[in-house]
């Protein structure tokens, strides 16, 4: 049996054994065949000696055992790792980032604590997936939408801590939060905003509280286990449109956004665009037979300028880029936004539209495989069919300005980027940006993970390399694998990691021994923190 | 107030606002950050800055209400049409405040400035 | 001169001199006269011995200069309490919670740093009050609207940081949320940048809120574990048009469907801007027009049969009093709904809430005014100026003499418990602070609407008058304070309030043996050990003086 780094085999045999009092023994892993099941399903160390390995795991069915695992942790000093449904795969998986670490893993917790379909809220626990929480407002005919992200296997709680975002109005997730209760190092629990009142009738209607508010620290995070999250809902729509605007020239692509930006920023359009590029993806699905991406996306040193692109653009009638814009509401609403939006649009010479149908809504659901199911707060795993051959991947997300001129950036800086690495065109992974968040883009590339020790070990350079590049362009990641957060917690270095630094004093004041996630998003407790630098 | 003497008042806060509104065919001062003092008295830029979004002439300016209703005509609601007023009087009410009134520090109206608005606002006094 | 409790003279006079050499002498505030000026002009306290004052203030210009004036207070365990603008009237103003504290006066720090007109934000510093970012703006000819607390003079950061709020669509009026990026000065005196602005060279600082790790910004809000010296807002893009349209309904009753059916409309975006809830038959008026019946260009006062059953209801009820109005053809309740868009969808939307509204049996709308925007000068003056982004003080006649009141307070504290968006907490509420208000000898309170300030919660605001006469005033504050606790025992809670209160208010947040509050006070210790920023603000008290307070 493994045991966590820096505890004796006695301390952690008498903290299994309590813990095994606590929650029972069936629900103490300590077998490697149990364990295994922790490990990281997309580990890019996988085969190596690096791989971070879970000691042991625990599962907890209720708040007050979440107390006492924490409790007896906080006692013999073991480090725990927290998971809700464990499914965070490209950004770590169920494994913790400290190896010998104990999995503390709330699947169990999956109650759904109530859905109001007045107010438009539901209060969930950390084991609740998006799929179990769509099936239990479908079943009781309520008509409520939720926001997924992709998949949709995830929990709501593990993804909004994560700061994870999805594509409806909804989308961004921790900000659709209401309410928290959290289990600190100590055992002690807290109910955050409203929920600090006893009998509080608004902990789901009104996210501040009063004083000092506390939830954002507990996001991207270790200060404390989550048990209890409320989240906002969307009452569900009478309508839905999408309609897509095509633009002929490269630089159109600066007008694209300047309007998008508009539309977006007054409510006209909702929800998540993602920018397209027929041209260039075209191109790229020549290059290779997945049409997964390469090279053809960036601006390589060397390769063919705007100018040539534009011209085979024009011979092969392909537009240059694309957006596509999505309206919620009463039909006759959506389609006046819709026209409204092209009027805008107008102004692009050449632009093209593509009217996507109205929906009336509520959609029957038997056709529920024929929708647009991110856009509809759908769960699927669609997304799992379009990675193409690899045995997993990693996501490298920096976060760019909402303009043209910084798409464009971001394609020769990558492009350079790679260049100067010597990665070979058809590893060359780039997507364009979608718009999670408002007023930002994210770029969410992919990069492949095999079941082989040099490719992996160059995968993780070159990731290193373009955190690099972004960070000397002002670009940073807005989440990140745990293979990697101390090279992103790096690049956030204003005033000599003043903010860090402030993590880390609040660290030491909430979790003294740190045994809560260390290493999470780069904050180490005070005993490791020497060890890494 | 009787409804008829509350009728009087009303029609002249909004007269006046008339008068002021066909004269008036420039920006009005209030909406920009840069107070042209061009052709103007000593004060007019810190009162235009500081004094007429309560003071000024127009609906919505409920030092004027104010004034209007304490006068009733008596004295003229607008304060830069006053001519009895004193330096020392105005850098009281500035400085200590009126019911709600609050006081207004040296960061917000130095003491250089709140001496050009006393300078303004005493500018047509009989001497 | 008032030394700072817990401080020797001597020390005092030190850290006066060492404030005096970064900021320059004029710059620091220690003559009576001008501490009078840091005192809250509507103290319920104003003259009494409990009235919270300052010993000194110090008006720093930059960022450098507050970093200073930070370390010298730590140096001689001063307690300093920063202000934006200091205009937090009915909520404390510029005066300390811990009396006898330095006030840190940020004022003169007024440069507004950027303002992006394509991705819609600004970047502040902390005196730059809501007047001086419009006019930016306008002088600028920028097509951008800046969400405006009514009254507009105060600190975007400021207001943000006291979880203030305003008046247009949802995610700008609420203004802690629309705001993108800090940067703190800690009471180590040191900095940081949150969000995107812990990297060096950020382009994003304004445009993604989170950035990487742990999202510190809102523990900075309601706060003192930080001075804040510039802060980032989203601004909202200046609409098309904007529309308004009034449903009225007939019945008491039909407040509950009134409010479900607005829920709805709200939280699908249907109406985008702020919803307005008033009341024809009994008096109500809406937010909007609050100023326009002080100023006394509201409706006829109402005839005798109606002030009688007036008074002779329950909670704005009877059947008498309902059977008048539907005699009468007064509606009992009105929804205000405002549209910004383009004016095809502000009308489909509009057609779309009254079909929904038409549920409730005899429900009646009007179309009231529709603006292509920019608003012409002329019709500037005619609206209620927050909804279109504009700052005033016509608020003011709150309170203050007016044709309709000859007698003014000295200023107001308010009252402002948040509870559930729907009808029946409406009336629920509204039965127990009227029983309670009897019960303190509070005057009568007639039937009340609340706010919709905040999506997804109401809030009622409720204004208690500021005396000169100390009895009153006293009398007054134990009142709040029953009030207080009787809205904890129904689970209603107060979103903010005046240093007076604060302890009494916190105090309510007792869950699980108030285990908030001592995380809170953990952090507290962690970040300000020898408790020098605002102690006391909003129940946080530094370690050292924890124990006087319990």
């Amino acid at each position: 049996m493994r045991v966590p780094p820096g505890v004796t085999s006695k301390d952690f045999s008498d903290a299994i054994k309590r813990w095994e009092e606590a929650v029972g023994r069936e629900w103490v892993f300590t077998s490697d065949e149990d364990v295994d099941l922790y490990r990281d399903s997309y580990s890019p160390f996988w085969h190596e000696d690096l791989e971070p390995i879970p000691s042991a795991a625990v599962a907890p069915n209720t708040a007050e055992q979440v107390q006492a695992v924490v409790k007896i942790a906080n006692e013999h000093r073991i480090p725990l790792w927290t998971i809700s449904t464990g499914k965070n795969l490209g950004y770590g998986g169920s494994a913790p980032l400290l190896g010998g670490s104990v999995v503390l893993d709330l699947k169990r917790m999956d109650r759904v604590l109530e859905v109001n379909d007045k107010n438009h809220y539901a209060l969930v626990e950390p084991g609740v997936s998006y799929f179990d929480l769509y099936r239990y407002i479908q079943d009781r005919g309520l008509k409520l939408w939720i926001d997924v992200p992709d998949p949709g296997w995830g929990s709501l709680i593990g993804n909004a801590l994560d700061r994870g975002g999805g594509y409806t109005p909804l989308r961004d997730h921790f900000d659709a939060h209401c309410g928290m209760e959290v289990v600190l190092a100590n055992g002690d629990i807290v109910r955050t905003g409203m929920g600090a009142l006893p009998g509080s009738k608004t902990w789901q209607q009104y996210r501040y509280g009063f004083g000092p508010y506390v939830d954002g620290i507990f996001s991207q995070s270790n200060f404390g286990v989550v048990t209890k999250m409320g989240f906002w809902l969307l009452p569900e729509p009478e309508g839905f449109k999408s309609g897509n605007v095509l633009v002929q020239r490269h630089d159109d692509l600066v007008p694209l956004i300047e309007t998008l930006n508009y539309v977006m920023n007054s409510n006209i359009v909702q929800g998540t665009t993602t920018i397209g590029s027929p041209l260039l993806m075209s191109r790229a699905a020549a290059q290779t037979a997945s049409g997964a991406g390469g090279s053809a996306l960036v601006m390589s040193p060397g390769g063919p300028s705007v100018e040539d692109l534009e011209k085979i653009g024009r011979e092969q009638n392909l537009a240059y880029w694309n957006c596509e814009l999505n309206f919620y509401g009463p039909p006759k609403v959506v389609e006046a936004e819709w026209e409204y939006a092209k009027e805008k649009y107008s102004s692009i010479p050449g632009v093209k539209f593509i009217d996507g149908p109205t929906y009336t809504l509520p959609y029957d659901p038997k056709d529920v495989d024929k929708l647009p199911k991110r856009q509809f707060g759908i769960p699927s795993l669609t997304i799992f069919g379009l990675m193409g051959r690899s045995e997993g991947h990693m996501w490298f997300s920096p976060i760019i300005p909402m303009t043209g001129e910084a798409v464009f950036e971001a394609q020769r800086v990558f492009g350079q980027a790679y260049h100067d690495m010597g990665v070979p065109a058809i590893n060359q992974i780039f997507v364009f940006p979608s718009s999670f968040f408002p007023r930002s883009f994210v770029i969410l590339c992919g990069f492949p993970i095999y079941h082989d020790v040099e490719k992996n070990r160059r995968s993780r350079e070159v990731f290193k390399g373009l955190v690099k590049a972004a960070a000397e362009h002002g670009w940073g990641e807005y989440r990140t694998h745990t293979a990697f957060m101390d090279t992103v917690s790096d690049v956030y270095s204003y005033n000599d990691h003043a903010l860090r630094r402030l993590h880390e004093t609040i660290k030491d004041a909430v979790d003294p021994n740190g045994i809560l996630s260390p290493g999470r998003c780069g904050v180490w407790p005070k005993h490791l923190r020497k060890a890494r630098t | 107030m009787s409804k008829r003497a509350m009728r009087l008042a009303m029609a002249a806060v909004l007269f006046g606002a008339c008068a002021a509104a066909a004269q008036e065919k420039v920006t009005p001062s209030w909406t920009v950050a840069t107070v042209s003092g061009q052709g103007q008295p000593k004060g007019y830029v810190e009162y235009q800055k500081y004094c007429i979004v309560c003071h000024g002439e127009g609906v919505g300016r409920p030092g004027t209400l104010a004034l209007q209703a304490k006068y009733k005509g008596a004295l003229p609601a607008l304060l830069d049409k006053r001519t009895d007023l004193t330096p020392a009087l105005i850098k009281m009410y500035v400085r200590n405040g009126l019911t709600v009134m609050p006081t207004f520090r040296k960061t917000e109206i130095s003491d250089a400035e709140l001496d050009a608005i006393a300078a303004y606002l005493t500018r047509n006094n009989k001497p | 001169m008032k030394v700072p409790p817990g401080v020797s003279a001597s020390d005092f006079a030190a850290a006066i001199k060492a404030f005096e050499d970064v900021v320059g002498k004029e710059w620091v505030f220690t003559s009576d006269e001008d501490v009078a000026l840091y005192r809250d002009p509507y103290s319920p306290f104003l003259g009494e011995e409990d009235e919270l004052v300052a010993s000194a203030a110090v008006a720093p210009d930059g960022v450098e200069q507050v970093q200073k004036i930070v370390r010298i207070a730590n140096q001689f365990k001063i307690p300093i309490y920063p202000v934006s603008t200091g205009k937090n009237l009915g909520y404390g103003g510029a005066a300390p919670v811990y009396s006898g504290s330095v006030v840190l006066d940020l004022k003169r720090m007024n440069r507004i740093l950027e303002v992006n007109e394509e991705n819609a934000y600004a970047l502040v510093e902390p005196g730059v009050s809501y007047f001086d970012l419009y006019r930016y703006i306008q002088e600028k000819g920028l097509k951008l609207w800046v969400d405006v607390p009514d009254p507009g003079w105060g600190s975007p950061i400021g207001n943000a940081l006291d979880r203030g709020g305003g008046y247009l669509m949802a995610q700008y009026r609420n203004h802690f949320d629309s705001h993108c990026g800090m940067e703190i000065v800690l009471a180590s005196g040191e900095i940081i940048r949150t969000g995107m602005g812990a990297m060096p060279g950020a382009k994003t600082w304004q445009e993604y809120k989170t950035g990487f790790g742990p999202w510190v910004d809102g523990i900075f809000s309601q706060s003192n574990f930080g001075v804040v010296t510039k802060m980032g807002f989203w601004l909202m893009p200046e609409p098309e048009a904007y529309f308004s349209g009034t449903v009225y309904v007939p019945r008491h009753a039909d407040l509950i469907p009134l409010v479900k059916i607005l829920n709805y409309l709200e939280n699908t975006r249907v109406t985008n801007g702020m919803p307005d809830l008033g009341s024809p038959l009994l008096y109500i008026p809406m937010i909007q027009e609050i100023d326009v019946w002080n100023e006394g260009r509201g409706p006829a006062p109402p005839e005798a049969e109606l002030t009688g059953l007036m008074a002779r209801s329950e909670g704005g009820f009877s059947p008498d009093l309902e059977a008048y109005a539907l005699r009468k053809g007064i509606s009992y309740w009105s929804c205000k709904l405002s549209f910004y868009g383009p004016p095809k969808a502000n009308e489909a939307n509009w057609e779309y809430a009254k079909e929904k509204f038409s549920a409730i049996a005899g429900a009646k709308f009007v179309e009231n005014e529709s603006y292509s925007l920019p608003l012409t000068p002329e019709q500037r003056e005619k609206v209620h100026k927050p909804q279109f982004g504009i700052p005033s003080l016509a608020m003011f006649s709150i309170g203050a003499r007016t044709p309709t009141n000859p007698n003014p307070t000295n200023g107001h504290m308010w009252f402002s418990p948040i509870i559930p968006r729907t009808g029946e907490a409406i009336f629920e509420a509204n039965r127990v602070f009227s029983e309670a208000a009897k019960e303190f000898g509070l005057p009568v309170l007639a039937f009340s609407l609340p706010s919709t300030y905040w999506e997804r919660a109401f809030i009622f605001i409720f204004a208690f008058p500021v005396t000169r006469d100390a009895e009153t005033n006293k009398k007054n504050r134990a009142a709040f304070k029953k009030l207080v606790q009787r809205a904890a025992e129904h689970g209603w809670g107060e979103y903010r309030t005046a240093p007076a209160y604060q302890d009494t208010i916190m105090a309510t947040y007792a869950y699980n043996n108030h285990s908030l509050l001592r995380f809170q006070e953990t952090l507290k210790d962690a970040v300000d050990p020898n408790g020098i920023l605002s102690a006391g603000r909003y129940g946080i008290w530094p370690r050292h003086l924890r124990k006087e307070q319990a």
